[in-house]
């Protein structure tokens, strides 16, 4: 609260700044804005980044580390820490944390800890105050010395674009950097689990009974930590969902296209996209209490034994859910292939289909894979159609008529309720997490060199 | 030929030693974008083994009229055509003319380069292979060959035949456009102002290849330079507004114009 209070004050010095910048320039120029090397605008902008950036950054900083720096002053103040271990610690600072904001304690209060929850206030009283008094001063300073330099040859434009790519190279690695904190954050949690289950039971068992005993002698208390019938799980409802989407999904984006008349296109595409926006809850309703009993009535009048929650029913409506990825994605490659292009091919004589099928489609192909990259990603990540329609059961089965369960699924299920974060049932779920980023990973590596082999590039 | 009705176009006198065989004829051809009328009552013969060429300022109609030759007016929604033309005495603005069999007939050349992206090879081998002209793979390449070589373009590419045609330089690409064109073997080859796209080396060179291929074919070309006009053809049609003002021999048309918008327009006035 307070530090928004300070970023606040840190922005309206820098607007300030913005102004004297501004009205400093046009002031030293003699004859007005034409003698300045640079706009007016831009000298406003110079003082205000100097004014504001380096302030901002500070309190940026110090919020990361004051909390570390202020508890470390605290425990080393505090008397008789030594034989305490981590966890007591831990928690002893946190009651004193809670005291010295008035929220409720574990334990009864002693005068000790009262006077200790008084030093942490103070502590961070003080560690504020250095805060604001530094920044407001680094604010103050950086303007004012900004604005002294500030002068009718001074370059300030080329100086204000430069922090502004500063500014955007920052911005663009943020994504990396979030990136590689999700995939370290896995790794060193399926670490944890490898070291309770070997690498190679995960990855080739064949049975998935995560389990994890309460007492030693209980019973079941081994569990089996195979993942391949999760992963054939996934493959089988994404291979499913995949042939319902791919086929109608690219057949809908041809006919929007090339052949619908203009008004038909703009009133069915929005209405494609609605698809996409149903929840998936909601299509997992659909799958469980519509699809999948029709599935089920259907196969015994053909004399076929489908379980009521099957890989089919979920494959089915999964399929339908991503339908629009392929086919509005699709639709737009395919018309940003030009005209020209189809011109020539009808002025040789091509029919429209030769015309679709040898010039535009080839011309639009790495569009097309990657819509269709995007829609197994989407199939592979879904969760809760499979939940709702194809039941929880670790079946290894080809059988498309059977209950099976996906990755994320399971790792659904690991989380949920009560766990020890140390147990080999929860680990087992970042383990999960980490193959399934790197099978994700290869698809769209061997997506990508498909296309670059295949293209067919039109300019 | 027949049929030489009262235009508002004067008439091209032959001179009698000349036998000049009409190719096509368009009689009171209109055309209609919704109900914007852009080209009224056009007569025009279009002469075998002769080069026609369409000018006019921009909007004019020139580029419609000729697109109406291959029917390319067909692909353009809420685009009319009216009136007749012949060619060969086959009526092609008929309804029931299978538009496949007339573009294999009439090939066109566009403004702007537009190769396929795919191979030089597979560029030139479309049309042949699309209108099953070929039997085999030996004479698929016998028809590549023929039709790169009388474009001039064998001796620069007949290494690289499988490199993208994108890749050539912008007037290798038109005259690789060219050769796709004359692989089907058309009767009549339309260019849509073929050279605007290109540096004057490139035109000089499409231009002779033009003056070239003529023997074999009928030509029709759009463009908006009057040199290239007088260059390389041999009939001349000068449209504005719409209508088609005036039309005979180049020569004529340049020297000496009868009306006084070709006047001004060969001159630089208007346009």
């Amino acid at each position: 609260m307070e530090i928004s209070l300070l970023t606040a004050v840190v922005l309206v010095l820098a607007a300030v700044g913005f102004l004297s910048g501004r009205s400093r320039a046009l002031a030293t120029a003699a004859g007005g804005a034409r003698n300045l090397r640079s706009l007016p605008g831009h000298y406003g902008y110079y003082v205000a980044v100097w004014c504001g950036a380096p302030a901002l950054l500070l309190i940026l900083l110090w919020s990361f580390f004051q909390g570390t720096i202020v508890e470390s002053l605290l425990v080393a103040g505090l008397p008789d820490v030594q034989g305490l271990s981590e966890a007591e610690l831990g928690l002893l600072v946190n009651d004193i944390r809670n005291l010295a904001s008035g929220n409720i304690v574990s334990k009864e209060i002693d005068p000790e800890m009262r006077a200790a929850a008084d030093r942490y206030g103070s502590l961070r009283t003080m560690a504020f105050g250095a805060l604001a008094v530094l920044s407001l001063a680094l604010a103050i300073g950086g303007g004012a010395l900004a604005r002294g330099r500030v002068s009718p040859r001074f370059a300030a434009r080329e100086r204000v674009e430069r922090a502004v790519g500063v500014f955007l190279i920052v911005s663009s690695t943020i994504a990396i950097f979030t990136t590689v904190g999700i995939v370290l954050s896995l790794l060193f949690e399926a670490l944890r689990f490898f070291n309770l289950i070997p690498f190679t039971d995960f990855l080739f068992g064949l049975e998935w009974s995560p389990q994890t005993a309460l007492r030693a002698d209980q019973v079941g208390s081994t569990g089996a930590f195979g993942a391949v019938p999760l992963f054939t799980g996934t493959f089988l409802i994404t291979l499913i969902a995949m042939a319902v989407a791919a086929p109608i999904g690219l057949l809908s984006a041809i006919y929007l296209s090339e052949y619908a008349p203009g008004r038909f296109r703009g009133a069915v595409k929005p209405l494609l996209e609605i698809l996409a926006g149903i929840p998936t809850v909601v299509y997992g309703f659909f799958a469980a209490l519509t699809v999948a009993p029709f599935f089920r009535e259907l196969g015994e009048d053909l004399g076929l034994d489908v379980s009521s929650e099957s890989a089919l029913a979920a494959g089915v409506v999964m399929g339908v859910m991503i339908i629009p990825f392929v086919s509005s994605l699709s639709d737009d490659v395919i018309n940003a292939v030009p005209q020209s292009l189809r011109d020539g091919a009808y002025g040789l004589g091509a029919t429209r289909s030769e015309t679709i099928k040898q010039i535009v489609l080839p011309a639009a192909l790495p569009g097309i894979v990657g819509s269709i990259i995007l829609a197994v990603s989407r199939a592979i990540g879904e969760t809760m159609i499979v939940v709702m329609a194809a039941g929880l059961a670790a079946n290894l089965t080809a059988n498309p008529l059977e209950s099976v369960t996906t990755v994320t699924v399971q790792i659904v299920t690991l989380l949920v309720g009560d766990q020890e974060f140390d147990s080999p049932k929860t680990l087992a779920a970042f383990a999960l997490g980490l193959v399934m980023f790197c099978v994700t990973l290869s698809l769209n590596f061997i997506a990508l060199r498909v296309v670059q082999r295949y293209r067919e590039q039109y300019d | 030929m027949t049929g030489q009705t009262a235009a508002a176009a004067t008439e091209v006198v032959a001179s009698p030693e000349e036998i000049r065989e009409v190719k096509a004829t368009a009689r009171e051809v209109g055309v209609f974008y919704g109900e914007t009328n852009a080209l009224r009552n056009v007569n025009l013969d279009i002469r075998k083994n002769e080069v026609t060429a369409l000018i006019g300022p921009s909007g004019c109609g020139k580029s419609t009229f000729l697109r109406c030759f291959n029917r390319m007016n067909d692909t353009i929604d809420g685009c009319r055509v009216v009136g007749g033309i012949m060619l060969d005495g086959d009526e092609i603005l008929a309804p029931n003319v299978d538009v496949v069999h007339l573009r294999a007939r009439v090939g066109m050349v566009f403004q702007k380069p537009n190769p396929f992206p795919k191979s030089i090879f597979d560029n030139v081998a479309y049309g042949p292979r699309i209108h099953g002209l070929a039997s085999s793979r030996a004479e698929l390449e016998e028809i590549v060959d023929s039709s790169l070589k009388r474009t001039g373009l064998w001796d620069e590419v007949k290494d690289r035949l499988h490199a993208p045609g994108t890749s050539l330089s912008g007037g290798q690409q038109q005259r690789l456009c060219i050769a796709r064109a004359i692989a089907v073997q058309p009767e009549v080859i339309l260019m849509d102002e073929p050279c605007s796209a290109l540096d004057p080396i490139a035109t000089a060179r499409i231009e002779e290849l033009i003056d070239e291929i003529r023997q074999h074919y009928t030509i029709v070309i759009v463009t908006h330079s009057m040199q290239q006009a007088a260059r390389v053809s041999q009939q001349t049609a000068f449209f504005h507004l719409g209508d088609l003002v005036e039309k005979g021999d180049t020569e004529h048309i340049f020297t000496a114009p009868r009306d006084e918008r070709t006047q001004s327009y060969i001159t630089g006035r208007i346009g």
